[in-house]
């Protein structure tokens, strides 16, 4: 099929199945995402009835594929697997930018986007059966694409004929009542899993193009590192060997054949002049506090320093967050494949259209001529090597004229993604004679390079940077007035202040971004992650003063029903024994069993979510023993109660890992977690506590975020429970055993 | 060099530098996507396949060493239409999220349950303490290696 000249109704009748692939040679640009606001745009019904709906949200494997299926069979009153869904290719569906932040069930299950011409769609084609039928809307019923009077019916086939709806999508069309549902809100199995199973399924990795060859890049030693040699003549006569590329700081070698590729990147000649040493790990934290920053106050109610100092009861407490990785278990790759001034790329990045405007800087072309198709690529949970070797591909395909594959090695995907970024977190707060918080503040310090690329920032990510495009600029400078209306999407603002979900009146949180040695971005739950762990650590902290029970005295302090009502529900299931920590009788050596609560909104709007742990901790060697999770979820109207689960227990195994082992570490000039024996993921076969997710399905209102939900509350869930156990508390992520050993032998 | 490799029943000759990962000559020259490379290094179980019974790290193995032996890769146990049980045990369970991990999880247990019908759950876990699943769906594949383990044992 020719690219130049397909439209997406050449596209429907020509595709069997998803995977197309487009022929560059002819001339003209490359078609555009359509209108977001026309109906042929998301929904295309063709002459036998079936119906093909386009997303600009992808499936990563948190099952949003499966859920926006449903929610198009829902809408039109059709079987499942009457509909099919194509997401993310630059050419065809709709741009919705990122799929990231929790957001696809909020941008397409709500009152817009995919639900809306759903809707949309529904009721035109009930107003076109009217018509045909010559029978009133409201006597009409429609079930599996037939739309009937009772005597008299017609298929949408019919109806539609082929032809385009020409339709704007109506805002005001109506979205089925979720106490209607048979087909959302139900568990439909994942239509993916049997090719996953079976190794039918075409990763990113396995897109193979006729004459395609292979690429690697060599990377520098450490980030800010310059090229200062290369001999090409150290890989000449190796056999396969097609290029040695050079540009600025990147290089790369394409090969006939991945073997002979990885051959020769690793025996050319390069030399590197260093970068800047790096910060000293043992003092890292503590110098964040010192470094020039850019600095906001999202909460001041202008009396805590008054409140702090009027000889109340005090506490304070520091918190400190590693960096962490995606790592994601696949080394990233791409295919791309560049001919004169035109483009097709093969990518896992979360955001096509923005890998779309970025790689046309990086390549010089227009981004008009450049059409970027997604594929899923190893587990993403923000910005992995993705991006970056997407920019690799295309630079290298340039480079020879032919479609090149390129994936990463393993270190480096590790030594050069977009960290999640670490923190320091300082709490103080002041309690009243009746065990009452009467003021909170919270100050933090976070380093940050680069991030997602967007529309024009290729430099924010290594290759890009190699190539000579700088990061976004760090401008450091003072912090504005506190905005009226408080914005928690980082949950910077604990709970428990009047000014989000809780009672207490006053409160101050301020905010110190600061520069780092190392690239950052989003990793699942970013910044609301450490936020939250020192937040609801530092609520137990509290509790604990005051001798309270940890969930009466969280209860205590919110005002927002449903959160409370998530916290109950988690407590109610894990028969939570009402009682202050730490665990009366529990003695100071051998094993001790604990338990512990953390609840919080995320993002302030998008999720409410509590988690309950039962814990072992051996206070001999430091190790803990996670026996349960109990975690409970309200995020509106459930699409898919198995995805939602599936998300909700990946989400707590996974926030346990990066509790219990993960950090990135560095030495004087390069990072060196750059493999899975020295960054610490916990493996498939640990012993998996058993987790119980606890899902309140509501019956209307609007649908929230589920994939960062459970996550965000493991480590202080985890850290309160081995207060609960020892009487140690421990403040630095991850948990190892030398820290909890610490900790223990600094109870009072 | 000329080497003959037998994979799922099928027998291949390859011109191969006798020192290539097996991984390659399998992802690459025969365009199977089950195998897949992870690490590199044998750390995570991406690559793994089944070399006369035995659960191999295909990307630090090379072709040459698995000459003529009966190499088994995730496609060769069954399909869509007609999954293995193992694989039928993870539709059931819905084990999976990005799926990259898939092929290390379901290569790796069927080789040790195979051996071991009536391994326990702890020897199920110690034999998995070697792959990977970074999206950590281990609750629900290690349901469905057990579902496959109490089938297998009957």
């Amino acid at each position: 099929m020719n690219i130049s000249h397909v439209s997406r109704r050449d596209f429907l009748k020509a595709s069997g199945g998803l995977v197309v692939t487009f022929s560059l040679r002819a001339q003209g640009p490359v078609q555009g995402s359509p209108e977001m606001n026309q109906l042929d745009s998301w929904i295309a019904i063709a002459a036998d009835g079936s119906i093909t709906a386009f997303s600009g949200k992808e499936e990563l494997g948190q099952g949003i594929s499966t859920a926006q299926q449903q929610l198009v069979a829902e809408e039109l009153s059709v079987p499942f697997s009457r509909v099919r869904l194509i997401y993310c290719d630059t050419a065809l569906t709709p741009d919705q930018a990122h799929t990231s932040g929790s957001q696809s069930h909020p941008a397409n299950f709500n009152s817009s986007n995919l639900a809306q011409a759903g809707a949309t769609a529904r009721e035109a084609l009930f107003r076109m059966a009217s018509q045909r039928l010559g029978v009133p809307v409201d006597r009409l019923t429609a079930s599996d694409g037939v739309i009937s009077s009772g005597s008299k019916s017609v298929t949408y086939g019919q109806l539609v004929e082929g032809k385009k709806f020409s339709l704007a999508l109506d805002p005001n069309a109506k979205r089925k009542s979720p106490k209607t549902w048979t087909v959302l809100g139900k568990p439909i199995a994942r239509p993916d899993i049997p090719d996953l199973v079976t190794g039918k399924f075409e990763f990113v990795h396995n897109v193979r193009l006729p004459g395609m060859l292979h690429g690697r890049v060599v990377r520098p030693p450490s980030v800010g590192a310059s090229l200062a040699n290369v001999d090409e003549g150290s890989v000449a006569g190796m056999p396969g060997v097609v290029k040695v590329f050079v540009k600025k700081n990147f290089i790369g070698v394409v090969a006939q054949k991945p073997w002979q590729a990885i051959q020769a990147a690793a025996k050319l000649k390069v030399t590197w002049n260093p970068g800047p040493a790096l910060p000293d790990p043992a003092t890292f934290h503590d110098s964040l506090r010192k470094l020039p920053a850019r600095d906001a106050l999202m909460v001041d109610s202008g009396d805590v320093d008054a409140r702090l100092s009027g000889g109340a009861t005090v506490l304070k407490a520091t918190y400190l967050h590693p960096y962490q990785m995606h790592g994601s278990m696949g080394s990233s790759c791409a295919v791309a494949d560049v001919q004169g001034d035109r483009a097709t790329i093969y990518s896992a990045t979360q955001a096509v259209w923005y890998q779309k405007s970025t790689s046309a800087m990086i390549l010089g072309l227009k981004p008009e001529n450049i059409h970027v198709i997604f594929r899923r690529g190893s587990g993403c949970y923000g910005v992995n090597g993705a991006d970056t070797v997407t920019y690799d591909a295309a630079i290298l395909s340039q480079a020879v004229g032919k479609p090149v594959r390129v994936q990463l090695t393993r270190k480096d995907e590790m030594a050069f993604e977009n960290y999640g970024p670490a923190y320091v977190i300082d709490q103080r707060a002041s309690l009243d004679a009746g065990g009452n918080i009467t003021t909170w503040e919270h100050e933090s310090w976070s380093p940050g390079m680069g991030n997602r690329p967007g529309t024009n920032r290729p430099g924010n990510i290594i290759t890009g940077s190699l190539l000579g495009f700088p990061p976004a600029e760090f401008a450091p400078r003072p912090a504005g007035p506190a905005p009226a209306r408080v914005n928690n999407n980082s949950n910077g603002v604990p709970s428990y202040l009047a000014q989000v979900t809780g009672t207490v009146q006053s409160g101050r949180v301020v905010t110190h971004a600061v520069g780092s040695p190392f690239f950052t971005g989003p990793l699942r739950s970013p910044s609301r992650l450490q936020n939250t762990f020192a937040h609801e650590s530092f609520m137990d902290e509290l509790a604990a003063r005051v001798k309270a029970d940890p969930v009466q005295f969280r209860l205590r302090h919110l005002r927002d029903a449903r959160l409370k009502e998530v916290l109950e529900a988690a407590a109610k299931t894990a028969n939570w024994d009402t009682r202050p920590s730490p665990k009366p009788g529990n003695r100071k050596t051998g094993m001790a069993s604990g338990r512990g609560a953390a609840c919080v909104l995320y993002e302030g709007d998008n999720g409410y979510t509590s988690l309950i742990a039962e814990i072992q901790v051996d206070q001999d060697t430091g190790k803990i023993v996670v026996k349960r999770m109990v975690a409970a979820s309200d995020v509106g109207p459930i699409s898919n109660p198995d995805g939602l689960r599936n998300q909700v227990e990946g989400g707590a195994l996974q926030g346990l890992s990066r509790c219990l082992g993960e950090e990135v570490t560095w030495d004087h000039e390069k990072v060196t977690s750059i493999d899975w024996h020295s960054y610490h993921s916990l493996p498939l076969g640990f012993e998996v506590p058993k987790i119980e997710a606890v899902l309140i399905n509501r019956s209307e209102g609007e649908v929230m975020g589920a994939g960062e939900t459970s996550i965000t509350l493991v480590a202080a869930a985890i850290g309160n429970a081995i207060f609960d156990a020892t009487g140690a508390r421990i403040r630095q992520v991850p948990f190892t055993a030398d820290r909890i050993k610490a900790a223990l032998a600094a109870r009072a | 060099m000329a080497i003959t490799l037998k994979v799922n029943g099928r027998t291949h000759t390859l011109d191969l530098d006798p020192a290539t990962p097996l991984l390659y000559a399998l992802s690459d020259d025969l365009q199977l996507n089950g195998p897949k490379f992870g690490c590199g290094l044998g750390q995570c179980g991406a690559c793994t396949v089944i070399v006369k019974g035995q659960a191999v790290r295909s990307c630090v193995t090379t072709v040459k060493s698995v000459e003529g032996a009966d190499i088994t890769t995730l496609e060769g146990l069954g399909t869509p239409e007609k999954p293995h049980p193992i694989q039928q045990a993870f539709i059931d369970q819905q084990a999976a999220q990005c799926g990259f991990c898939v092929n290390a999880v379901i290569m790796t247990a069927k080789a040790f349950l195979d051996k071991n019908p009536k391994a326990t759950e702890a020897e199920i876990q110690q034999a998995m303490s070697g792959v990977l699943c970074r999206c950590f769906t281990s609750a629900r594949m290690l349901r469905a290696i057990a579902q496959y383990g109490k089938a297998a044992a009957r």
